[in-house]
């Protein structure tokens, strides 16, 4: 006798309301702490900051319960903590700056992470299906390029500390090329899930590689000058390395062929020593990070050192959230909240964030591996690996593994482009990864249904 | 596309390992290197969130940290704040700077010197707080608050000294400033305080007793011609002097007059000793020039001029310029030309003839002592120079007593007490009210204390000021308070 039966996976929304609500502890407890240790008392606020952010990712919960119930249960959780974790920095640095309450950056913050975690509601709302998304392939990409190069305009091109990757508009100001990631995600994943047959035909084998052809180098040759363009133009090796390794780490995920990854590598290492014999501005990126000490680049230098001084001082176990002096580097709020948070909560809470970016970016690779369709699979490694890649972009340059960049660290750093876009980011993973562990429509029968197969 | 995404989340393992290894060597392996370079500002904070030592003088607390609820821990805060201002200086977080003593005793305050090596083992092996040790000053509280008072308002400093030690009992500068304004951890109240007292014009920040301008020391200058002039052997106090009543200055048209213009004594004569009891000028320029550049620039030099000194602060060497003429050189030996004086090197020249014409290295710190109260280390008094023989100094004594008792200082009489002193009136600028010294020491028969006073403007007198008017009742009041009549 047959017997078929149901196999309803859970759908582990509760799991997530746990963690969840360890998550918002996590914070409020680091907001209150940081109270105590720079005040002396509680922060009469305390439940108003903590409740605050427990009521809009409690929102994106019931959405997730109504919309996409099978979702990962892990991300939301690890967005929800780096963001708090975020707050509660920017909220210590503004008090350590004596800003009052027009000032506090760490308001706007929260009211940022308003906007974005409404996006990410937007698109669990608006997208049901990711393969949806296929059909903007081509308007992602104008979109995607646009955005990349809007810095470059004249008029509303903005240079920050030596980067021209923002823009401004009165006083309002933007980092395109954080929108620029997803876009030209989805117009990657869109591309090479119809080109990667004609990209992974077998063409000359060269020392035990499988090269392509000629006529099939066009496109990563495409991508090659223009994140050259971004290394020259906008002189952010950052923003550069992002778009080039996405675009190379997706074109591998869809051929299959490790040749494209040689190429890639090769290709980015020829222009990217181009760049610095060329270009004065590059050089001095690279002067800073080899001599750092070098009394020819004391000025120069000055941010990376003092946030060399922070992690050094915060040592194993930091110094304790508020009693640091993470106020010393510039920018530490933005580009050097890394340096922040190595410094008050020590090497160990640096690991604790570093594991939470990489269980974020791992929950987004097992989506992809999951998912069926092909464009889906795409999207989710290449949003996820831009995560990774960009958390080493920017640890990379605070702990001075590879040159300093402008690109701010996802969901902790002070900035709202970054912000909306990391929330859209999660919520685009949540959206797949919902369709990678829904059980396919055929087999979801209701109890009866099942009783009656049964009875058959 | 399964295989390469497994590769794929292989290389980023990769990626952030290698991001494990560059934090864990920032903030392990290089971090000792990292905290000890020079020009980490960090490093320093730390320190000033360490308990600091009080600074304290007698029974009163000058330097004091109280538990404060930011990120420093600890107010630096100064109870009797602008009295002891030049002498404290400031501990300031807000404008990361230290003066006074709070710099020159800050390895004790902090509890880094040396000697607190073994405190600081135990602290660390007892868990205790390390506390920076106190360091108590020489200064007599009441002597600092007569001479505050006796100021009053007027520009200037007083200095007074034990002249048998050195120590320093007393060292006021006007006008003063608040050092709790520029401690404050209110970073813009801090700088805001410090702009406004860099651009006073009378330079509250200037210690006047030790650094500041300086100032030409008059008359009292007298007293190092006197002292050449004895040692040399070609003099005694009764020796005659030409004093006529205007010295004209050789290869000059200037002339050197008296301040009343008549000659110091019958035949245009006086004794060198009648000549210091009245301060007169054409006596003492006479005297400089045939003594001869040499012999006074070799005394003001047994006197401590030109010598760099640090008690512990740094204290600006008082001068006796290059001498080019005769003429500059009878300028001089009054007081005048380019010579410059601080008020605490005046005072040394009263405390070496009281003390039979041994300078003692003068010192503000008695002991420190650690914050169990064991003393880390006391002061011990040394010379600083032999400036004359017992025998010449016994010799000024009497013609400084002369001065007190029957000349041009004898508002600085204390009943019962023999005083010995010099007044000293300086031209700044002509027509300017001219700056009024006097030092003196007392008692004459046994010194305990010795004192210079110098007041900017006349103290208010006007171009008619002199130092024994203005100057000398002020000595009288500091030296009064220290041997308590």
């Amino acid at each position: 006798m047959a017997l078929v039966t149901a196999v309803v996976p859970p759908t582990r929304r509760n799991v997530e309301l746990a963690l969840l609500l360890f998550a918002i502890v996590v914070a409020a407890s680091a907001y209150a702490i940081v109270g105590l240790a720079v005040q002396g008392a509680v922060p009469q606020d305390w439940w108003l900051v903590g409740g605050g952010l427990a009521l809009l990712v409690l929102a994106v919960h019931v959405v997730l319960r109504w919309r996409a119930r099978y979702a990962d249960p892990v991300m939301l959780p690890i967005a929800t903590v780096l963001n708090g974790l975020g707050l509660v920095m920017i909220h210590r640095l503004d008090l350590a700056h004596h800003f009052n309450n027009s000032t506090s950056l760490a308001t706007r913050q929260l009211v940022w992470s308003a906007i974005g975690i409404a996006c990410a509601i937007a698109v669990l709302v608006f997208v049901r299906d990711h393969r949806a998304l296929a059909r903007y392939t081509y308007t992602a990409m104008v979109a995607g390029f646009a955005l990349l190069l809007l810095p470059l305009l004249p008029g509303i091109g903005r240079e920050v500390r030596g980067a021209r990757i923002w823009i401004g508009l009165g006083p309002l100001t933007f980092q395109p090329g954080e929108l620029a990631k997803i876009l030209l995600a989805l117009f990657f994943a869109g591309y090479l899930v119809t080109a990667r047959d004609s990209l992974s035909l077998v063409g000359r084998k060269v020392l035990g590689l499988q090269l392509p052809r000629g006529r099939d180098l066009g496109p990563i040759l495409v991508a090659w000058l223009a994140s050259l363009g971004v290394l020259v133009f906008e002189s952010d090796l950052g923003t550069s390395l992002l778009f080039f390794g996405l675009f190379v780490a997706m074109l591998y995920v869809a051929t299959e062929r490790i040749s494209w990854i040689v190429i890639g590598l090769l290709l980015f290492a020829a222009g990217a020593f181009l760049a610095w014999t060329l270009f004065a501005h590059v050089q001095v990126r690279v002067a800073i990070w080899l001599h750092p000490f070098d009394p020819a680049n004391v000025a120069t230098a000055y941010q990376p050192i003092q946030g060399w001084y922070g992690l050094a001082s915060g040592g194993l176990l930091g110094t304790g959230l508020g009693q640091g002096r993470p106020d010393l580097v510039p920018f530490a709020q933005s580009d050097f909240i890394v340096a922040a948070i190595g410094e008050e909560l020590g090497l160990a809470g640096l690991f604790a964030v570093l594991v939470l970016y990489g269980m974020l970016v791992e929950r987004g690779l097992r989506t992809a591996v999951g998912v069926r369709d092909g464009f889906g699979k795409l999207l989710a490694a290449g949003l996820a690996f831009s995560i990774a890649l960009q958390v080493f972009v920017v640890v990379g340059g605070v702990t001075r593994l590879i040159p300093l960049t402008g690109l701010t660290a996802p969901f902790l750093a002070y900035g709202g482009s970054s912000l909306v876009s990391n929330w859209i980011i999660v919520a685009l993973l949540l959206r797949i990864s919902d369709s990678a562990r829904r059980p396919p429509e055929s087999v979801t029968l209701s109890s009866e249904e099942v009783a009656q197969v049964v009875a058959a | 596309m399964n295989g390469p995404l497994r590769r794929l989340a292989g290389v980023v393992a990769v990626l952030f390992l290698a991001l494990f290894g560059s934090a864990t060597f920032i903030q392990y392996v290089s971090a000792a290197d990292l905290n000890d370079r020079p020009g980490n500002a960090r490093t320093i904070y730390k320190e000033y969130s360490r308990e600091r030592g009080p600074i304290v003088a007698g029974n009163a607390s000058l330097a004091t940290s109280k538990p404060a609820a930011d990120i420093y821990k600890y107010q630096r805060s100064y109870p009797v704040g602008p009295l002891y201002a030049h002498v404290t200086g400031w501990y300031s977080t807000s404008l990361s700077s230290a003066t006074g003593m709070e710099k020159a005793a800050d390895p004790y305050l902090t509890g880094t010197a040396d000697q607190l090596f073994y405190r600081r083992i135990s602290d660390l092996l007892t868990g205790r707080q390390p506390k920076g040790a106190s360091v108590e000053l020489t200064i007599d509280p009441a002597a600092q608050q007569a001479a505050w008072n006796a100021l009053g308002n007027q520009q200037g400093a007083v200095v007074a000294l034990d002249p048998k030690t050195g120590a320093i009992l007393a060292m006021v500068s006007k006008p003063s400033y608040d050092p709790n304004q520029l401690a404050t951890h209110n970073r813009a109240a801090a700088e805001r305080a410090y702009k406004r007292l860099l651009a006073d014009p009378a330079k509250p920040l200037d210690n006047r007793a030790i650094a500041g301008s300086q100032y030409p020391p008059g008359s009292t200058f007298k007293l190092i011609d006197t002292a050449a002039a004895l040692s040399s052997g070609r003099y005694r106090p009764d020796s005659p002097l030409p004093a006529p009543g205007v010295l004209p200055l050789p290869q000059s048209t200037a002339v050197l007059p008296n301040d009343d213009r008549q000659p110091c004594g019958p035949n245009n004569q006086v004794s060198l000793a009648d000549a210091l009891r009245i301060s007169c000028n054409t006596a003492f320029g006479n005297l400089g020039m045939s003594l001869g550049t040499q012999a006074i620039q070799d005394q003001a030099a047994k006197f401590g001029f030109g010598r760099p000194l640090q008690i512990p602060l740094t204290v600006t060497p008082s001068r006796f310029p290059q001498i080019q003429s005769q003429a500059q050189l009878a300028q001089a030996a009054i007081g005048q030309f380019d010579v410059r004086a601080t008020p605490l090197q005046m005072a040394m020249v009263a405390a070496g003839i009281a003390n039979h014409g041994v300078v003692m290295q003068p010192y503000l710190v008695k002991q420190v002592k650690s914050s169990s109260l064991d003393v880390v280390s006391s002061a011990n008094p040394t010379v600083f120079s032999t400036a004359v023989t017992p025998q010449v100094a016994a010799d000024m004594t009497t013609m400084m007593e002369g001065v007190v008792q029957s000349g041009t200082g004898t508002r600085a009489q204390i009943p019962g007490v023999q005083v010995a002193g010099k007044t000293g009136t300086a031209q700044t600028s002509p027509g300017a009210p001219p700056l009024a010294w006097f030092t003196a020491f007392a008692p004459a028969d046994d010194p305990q204390v010795a004192v210079a006073v110098v007041v900017e403007n006349g103290g208010g007198y006007g171009e008619a000021a002199s130092g024994g008017a203005v100057a000398a009742p002020i000595a009288r009041t500091v030296m009064q308070a220290v041997i308590g009549k």
